[in-house]
């Protein structure tokens, strides 16, 4: 008896190896970064240098957000476990650079995507993780409710190198206001300044303004307003010129608003892969071949679900439950009248 | 000839290990940037830069070029830089002299404050002073006025701004009495040198400074007022300062810990220099009749200005440099507005890296030519 589960094991054990040698052979021919990632062992991810609900790491150095759960995806899908990923921390002027000279391989970093950066820089795109805009917060004192308030000489903190920076003078421009930008490297400089009374207002993401405000000495003090003044599709990039990978990063933030969409959740994700329905069941890897064409085995959408939860599941656990942004807005599946909307997987 | 060899070949050997080294980084950046599909090229400093800076010197908004940014920057580092040598120059010199006091109590208060400032990292320093001025300082509203017009308040400095008329023949006049006043020292120390004749060139030469603009002023033509800044409401509780002129509390506070910072240095600097005359130097000076002042000016400081002005040099680099911390508080300089903002509005890290690099090099460069000049003519010239 003993003697055949340790056979079985061994057995396990080669199946294995060839298996994992099978993967990184027919990765190695299509995807460099991809046969580097499994070489290593972890996938490389930037991230921010702490922003709740997004990229944000606790005492024990543990990351959370639902930036930080599209790397996990990828980790559950490549390497078969979400928590091999190491982060690195990087500011606003740091990452691109840090992307495209290999020091990272995915940046989720609440990243606004723009044409320039898509067609310019070396790096690419995949897909949309959070509908963002950019927005104002004042003193609740001030008495000010809306941005149509905003007098000439109004003095606005906020970080460098961001979106934020250029749609503040095209606001401010448009309106006619004349205005003091006050422009920190780092968000935490940014708060503590804005917090001191240097600046009359703090104008980021309003995401981000949800996030910071809790950081506040009084966070009940402030309030943001109303107005939204640009778009910002925030979402995960990776370097121009490796397909597999690119495919590979798309299809794990996919499938987890995919996911959503049909009601797969980690609960009840292994009892789906019985369902009546094909879509659902392409998604837990019962059916076809998805897998192959992405240089991986069919299960890793299934160990996306199961071990990072669908896109809804991210968002309760990083931004609803912490008070960040309890209503989803935008970030809702199309079915619910949200912008999430993912092309078919099949 | 072997001889001229020998010196020849390790120097080529350098050399050529030198560009080795240098084509292939470049080589390797090029090829690197090629694969990831990234351009290069300086195209980009006349394209509208779309974003606006803070506080600038020259006219700018965001509708002018990645160039003048780059201008706004560099104008803004060399303004800190100037107004940080100048105070961290004056506390240094006084601190230094301080520190050969005989005067307890003034001696231990010099050594005291060196030993402090010196050994606490200038980034801390920095936010300390920031966050520290924006705590302590007063709101706009509150703020109260310092001899009735300036206000020095969480926004900000606010002084009266001056208002000229004529300002040209004001600013001939005063170019009058600085050259007037040079043509007269020299001719005075002539005088003295040939006959030994003084003549009270301190009070002719302040006669002719403050008298020849004055007199601008009463025909000339000329006319000053002062624009005070006023207080204006944004909105229930949030104010500002209007009209005058305004410095950052960035600035102020950059300054302030630049020039704290690298004063330790230089006191120091003042110290070893003074300490470096020989006592017999004081004594003979001393022995002609020279009084105290005179032994100091005429005797010690010229020959400790030759101990002091290398190190201080270095000093002045130091603070130049150390002024790219700017953007740690938000103060405009070269690496926020260029190396910060552009950079990641363009992505064009190499390009701008390098423009950085080389300007923060060229800057460095004039000042050690500048005070090597100084120092050359201040050494001894042998006859």
């Amino acid at each position: 008896m003993f003697r055949k589960i340790k056979q079985m094991t061994s057995l396990l054990a080669v199946v294995a190896v060839l298996f994992g040698f099978a993967t990184e052979s027919f990765a190695a021919k299509k995807s460099k970064t991809l046969k580097n990632t499994i070489k290593a062992g972890f996938v490389k991810c930037g991230v921010s240098q702490g922003l709740p609900g997004f990229s944000n790491a606790d005492a024990s150095g543990n990351w959370t957000g639902v930036d930080v759960d599209v790397c996990r995806a990828v980790a559950a899908a490549v390497l078969g476990d979400a928590n091999k990923v190491k982060f690195t921390p990087l500011s606003a002027k740091e990452r691109f650079t840090a992307l495209t000279s290999g020091e990272i391989d995915v940046l989720s970093r609440n990243t606004t995507w723009t044409l320039s950066r898509d067609a310019d820089i070396g790096l690419t795109f995949v897909g949309v993780n959070f509908y963002d805009g950019q927005g104002f917060m004042v003193r609740k004192s001030s008495g000010i409710t809306s941005t149509s308030q905003f007098k000439d000489g109004i003095s606005a903190c906020t970080n460098i190198g961001t979106t934020t920076e250029l749609n503040m003078r095209d606001f401010f421009n448009s309106k006619g206001i004349s205005y003091e930008p006050v422009a920190f490297e780092k968000a935490d400089e940014v708060v503590a300044a804005y917090d001191a009374g240097r600046c009359d207002t703090y104008t980021t993401d309003k995401s981000g303004l949800a996030a910071q405000r809790t950081k506040m000495s009084n966070p009940d003090d402030h309030i943001v307003l109303p107005e939204t003044i640009s778009k910002e599709p925030l979402g995960p990039v990776v370097r121009q010129g490796d397909a597999v990978w690119e495919d590979i990063v798309r299809w794990s933030l996919n499938t987890m608003i995919e996911a959503e969409e049909y009601g797969i959740n980690s609960a009840n994700a292994d009892s789906l892969k019985t369902s009546d329905n094909p879509a659902v069941k392409r998604i837990v890897g019962a059916e076809g071949e998805m897998g192959a064409a992405l240089g991986l085995d069919n299960d890793w959408s299934l160990r996306i679900i199961k071990q990072v939860g669908n896109y809804g599941e991210s968002y309760k656990r990083n931004i609803a439950d912490t008070g960040i942004l309890p209503d989803r807005g935008p970030n809702e599946i199309w079915t619910k009248g949200g912008l999430l909307y993912t092309p078919p997987a099949r | 000839m072997n001889a001229k060899l020998k010196k020849i070949v390790p120097q080529l050997l350098t050399l050529t290990f030198v560009a080795l080294v240098f084509g292939f980084f470049s080589y390797n950046a090029q090829l690197n940037m090629e694969n990831r599909g990234i351009s290069f090229g300086y195209g980009f400093l006349s394209q509208e830069s779309s974003f606006d800076v803070q506080f600038s010197l020259i006219e700018y908004d965001g509708s002018h070029s990645y160039f003048r940014a780059y201008l706004v920057g560099l104008l803004n580092t060399i303004l800190v830089s100037v107004i940080g040598i100048i105070f961290a120059t004056l506390i240094g010199v006084v601190v230094g002299i301080a520190r050969l006091s005989s005067n307890l109590l003034i001696n231990k208060a010099a050594a005291y404050y060196v030993e402090f400032f010196r050994n606490i990292p200038l980034l801390l320093q920095i936010f300390f002073w920031y966050f520290a001025a924006l705590r302590a300082l007063p709101l706009p509203e509150d703020a109260e006025p310092i001899f009735g017009v300036i206000f020095l308040t969480i926004k900000g400095l606010f002084i009266p701004a001056f208002i000229w008329n004529n300002l040209n023949i004001f600013l001939y006049s005063l170019l009058a009495a600085i050259i007037s006043t040079i043509v007269i020292r020299s001719y005075s120390k002539r005088l003295r040198e040939a006959k030994g004749k003084q003549i009270p060139v301190l009070y002719i030469s302040l006669g002719l400074i403050v008298g020849l603009p004055l007199l601008s002023f009463i025909i000339g033509g000329v006319t000053l007022s002062f624009e005070i800044p006023q207080l204006v409401q944004l909105a229930k509780t949030s104010f500002r300062f209007n009209g005058g002129l305004g410095l950052p509390p960035e600035l102020i506070a950059l300054t302030l810990a630049l020039a704290l910072y690298t004063a330790t240095f230089i006191a120091e600097c003042v110290r070893a220099g003074i300490q470096g005359v020989s006592k017999g130097q004081k004594e003979a000076a001393a022995s002609i009749g020279l009084t105290p002042n005179q032994v100091l000016k005429l005797v010690i400081m010229p020959q400790a200005l030759r101990i002091i002005i290398p190190p201080t040099t270095n000093q002045y680099l130091n603070l130049t440099k150390n002024s790219s911390l700017a953007a740690a508080i938000a103060y405009p300089d070269l690496v926020l507005v260029f190396a910060g903002t552009a950079l990641m509005q363009t992505g064009r890290a190499i390009e701008i890296v390098s423009i950085t690099m080389l300007t923060y090099l060229t800057l460095s460069v004039s000042i050690s030519i500048l005070m090597n000049w100084y120092n050359k003519k201040i050494a001894i010239k042998e006859k």
